[in-house]
């Protein structure tokens, strides 16, 4: 593996040795020197040029505890917001040094292109594109996942799938890159996935999806599900006639007290829920659920760390994770 | 024509209908067809061995994009006229949107003149329905279609003429001087930041989608209201079955409508998007498969009326970057009937007099061109009619190379495709603009 661009073309193979990396990964946080020397002389690149704080700042942990030397370059304030090129912003980042180019970039497939235009050599990592996929939010959610069900097995969580765990995912599927990419790899990890959102904010086609679909919250709740996870909803959906109001919307597809309560007495008490940040409180998740000791929401931010640093490490030591050397 | 333009003498050519002739091209007509062509040749006639080669009346395209004046960096009336001729055609119409706007007088007899002076083939202008192409005021037909570029084609091509009441105006105005309306039918809403055909592909890609009905609404409510003024009605590019089904059904009420395809929505579809490879970004975009089929039947069944390329060329840079933001269209000119043998020839779908009626003979009747699409009726080719005139080689394959290719601009889809076909010598109004398969020289400015 050469890139990372999304999981519609992750094996399940591969997808386990990500995460069997990242759980020893995991391990090195937990360390009192929580570093590695690993990528030590190397150069990760984060190149925003879409607002993401959060996913940011995690690439950045995760190439700072490998060692790595990291250079954050965002739209705002750079030459991209003069209008140079993408590939001439690549090529400059490339003859600084760069190893990896960690990309967010609003427009779907700027990832893939990149990867594919011959313009640099540097490993790709796609962190989210546009509307269409944010891997490594999907392999940090299937990290969490596969912890949570190992812990009910009390097994070790290394080599194991998710056979046997139901996702319902909810919420705005239609622009959710988080959606597409966890839809993808929970389902080729062997989960089973629900999407539940109203009828506007489905994609097209979406019955031809590995997955269910279901236009009722409450009904994908009453099967008991292993973990929901609720997706942000922008407001300003509303204006382009998605939903008819935001109270709307949030009695109908928002986590609200009531649907809580039902959650905890219809699912198992292990069962989790997920957001993959950040939340919008009274919206698609009150706070009731937003603090409920059974969301993850922090947990996910921690894994996000370990996958990262797996995926960097995978990426750029050389091993590529289809192949059995990958060590750690 | 000056005297001592030298006769060519064709040898052994099958016509459109598939009989074997000599033809005798002197002065700017068609001097003789058949036994006494040879007759009729002098010492000083040039001539060519066509054995196996398909003679085609001049190709005529209702749908180019020169980009001048204002992307004389994409392509001028020179060199989108060169390409023409490289791919047989000896007529082309040059689409509105450039910059400024062709929406006056002035601008459409600016590009006119470009084409005359080119000399490579004809090129009339068509004028924009529009003030700037922005759907809000009607723009001067009358006075462009006086003016000498005596323009009949109208087209806000690139924008659809969305507002209804200005559709029934257009298409109730050009009446008056049997001009015709060719709608880019797209219904503006529907497809706000629309990047890809709307389907499952572009569900899992994360790219906004064009759904088929945006084209179709658009064009239900066009062929109505073209009956309802008895008007004439041309769609642009259409690119969907549902699009085929309701012309064929304004068609069979006898709606004055006629229709286009172009080359790539014969051959190409949306599968190719998942390479996010912004050269097979285009407006309509690609289609599915069955899309594709529906429009080959359209066209071999006589629903649609016209091949129009569509020949839209685009500098380097605005096709190099991010998919969401490349520009929109592919070049045509040059490949347009190699993918025309490729998608209904050799598929049996089409003989060469189909091939002559749909990019030459019908494009000629819809833009009233009178020295242009000259066949007879049974797919001959006619003494004394203007000698506009393509040879075609139908026999060999070649690998698309655009760096090859005549016109200013590299973003052809079929980069490294086999296709079949070549032409190899173009007369327009007898003078050779193409010999031996490169261009020779324009024809004198009149």
């Amino acid at each position: 593996m050469k890139h990372l661009l999304s999981t519609a073309d992750l094996s399940r193979s591969d997808a386990l040795q990500i995460l069997d990396t990242a759980e020893e990964m995991a391990a090195v946080s937990g360390r009192e020197v929580k570093k590695l020397p690993a990528l030590r002389g190397r150069t990760v690149v984060n190149l925003f040029l879409e607002d993401s704080t959060r996913t940011r700042i995690s690439f950045e942990a995760a190439a700072k505890r490998l060692s790595a030397d990291v250079i954050n370059f965002s739209a705002k304030g750079s030459s991209v917001s003069k209008g140079e090129s993408l590939k001439d912003t690549v090529q400059t980042l490339e003859a600084i040094g760069a190893d990896a180019i960690v990309m967010r970039h609003w427009g779907s497939g700027a990832a893939a292109q990149l990867a594919s235009s011959g313009w640099i050599t540097s490993a790709v990592v796609n962190a989210g594109d546009g509307t269409h996929e944010h891997p490594t939010q999907a392999l940090l959610d299937a990290f969490t996942l596969r912890r949570h069900l190992s812990r009910r097995h009390g097994s070790a969580p290394h080599g194991r799938d998710l056979e046997g765990m139901h996702v319902v995912i909810v919420g705005d599927i239609l622009h959710s890159r988080v959606a597409r990419s966890n839809v993808w790899l929970l389902t080729t990890l062997g989960a089973r996935v629900t999407l539940a959102a109203p009828p506007t904010l489905m994609p097209f086609g979406v019955d031809a999806w590995p997955c269910e679909v279901t236009y009722s919250l409450d009904e994908a709740l009453a099967t008991g599900p292993d973990a929901v996870m609720m997706l942000r909803v922008q407001a300003e959906r509303m204006k382009d006639a998605f939903f008819p109001s935001a109270a709307e919307y949030t009695r109908s597809w928002g986590l609200t007290d009531e649907r809580l309560a039902v959650f905890e007495s219809t699912s198992a008490a292990d069962a989790i829920i997920m957001h993959p940040g950040p939340m919008n409180r009274g919206l698609e998740i009150s706070s009731a659920a937003a603090d409920s000791p059974r969301n993850t929401a922090l947990e996910q931010v921690t894994n996000g760390v370990s996958v990262r640093m797996a995926v960097l490490y995978l990426l750029l030591s050389g091993s590529a994770p289809d192949s059995q050397e990958a060590t750690v | 024509m000056t005297a001592t333009e030298p006769s060519h003498l064709i040898l052994g050519a099958t016509m459109p209908n598939g009989t074997t002739a000599d033809v005798l091209i002197q002065g700017e007509v068609i001097a003789a067809v058949g036994t006494d062509a040879a007759d009729r040749a002098d010492e000083a006639t040039v001539r060519i061995e066509a054995a196996g080669r398909v003679l085609l009346p001049g190709l005529v395209d209702l749908h180019t994009h020169l980009r001048e004046p204002g992307k004389e960096d994409a392509e001028t009336v020179e060199t989108g006229t060169r390409a023409a001729a490289m791919g047989g055609f000896t007529s082309v119409h040059a689409m509105a949107n450039s910059t400024p706007v062709a929406d006056t007088a002035g601008v459409v007899e600016q590009v006119w003149q470009l084409g005359q002076e080119a000399g490579w083939c004809d090129v009339h202008p068509v004028g924009a329905v529009t003030v700037g192409l922005a759907g809000e005021q009607l723009a001067e037909l009358g006075a462009m279609a006086q003016s000498r570029a005596q323009v009949r084609m109208f087209s806000d091509d690139g924008m659809c003429v969305q507002d209804p009441v200005l559709m029934r105006r257009a298409l109730e105005y050009v009446k008056a001087f049997d001009g015709f309306i060719a709608q880019h039918a797209q219904e503006p809403k529907l497809t706000a930041g629309a990047q890809m055909n709307e389907g499952e592909l572009s569900s899992m890609l994360g790219l906004a989608g064009w759904p088929a009905v945006a084209e179709e609404a658009i064009i239900a409510r066009d062929v109505l209201l073209a009956q309802h003024v008895g008007s004439r009605l041309h769609v642009c590019h259409v690119s969907t079955a549902g699009s085929v089904e309701i012309i064929r059904w304004a068609k069979e009420r006898g709606i004055e409508v006629t229709a286009e395809a172009t080359p790539h929505h014969l051959l190409l579809t949306e599968e190719l998007v998942r390479t996010y490879n912004p050269v097979f970004k285009v407006n309509p975009p690609l289609r599915r498969e069955s899309d594709v089929m529906a429009l080959r039947e359209g066209l071999a069944d006589g629903t649609i009326d016209t091949i129009g390329t569509d020949h839209a060329p685009h500098t380097a840079e605005t096709k190099e970057c991010e998919w969401t933001v490349a520009a929109m269209g592919m070049t045509g000119l040059e490949t347009a009937l190699p993918v025309v043998q490729h998608a209904l020839v050799d598929t049996g779908l089409m003989d060469w007099a189909g091939v002559a009626r749909v990019m030459s003979v019908n494009p000629a009747r819809i833009a009233r061109l009178e020295t242009q699409g000259q066949m007879d009726p049974d797919g001959g080719l006619a003494a004394g009619a203007p000698a506009h005139l393509a040879l075609y080689d139908p026999n060999i394959t070649r690998t698309v190379d655009p760096e090859t290719h005549t016109t200013k601009s590299r973003n052809s889809p079929y980069r490294g495709m086999e296709l079949p076909g070549q032409i190899t010598d173009v007369f327009y109004g007898g003078h050779p603009v193409v010999r031996d398969r490169a261009l020779s020289a324009p024809r004198q400015h009149r």
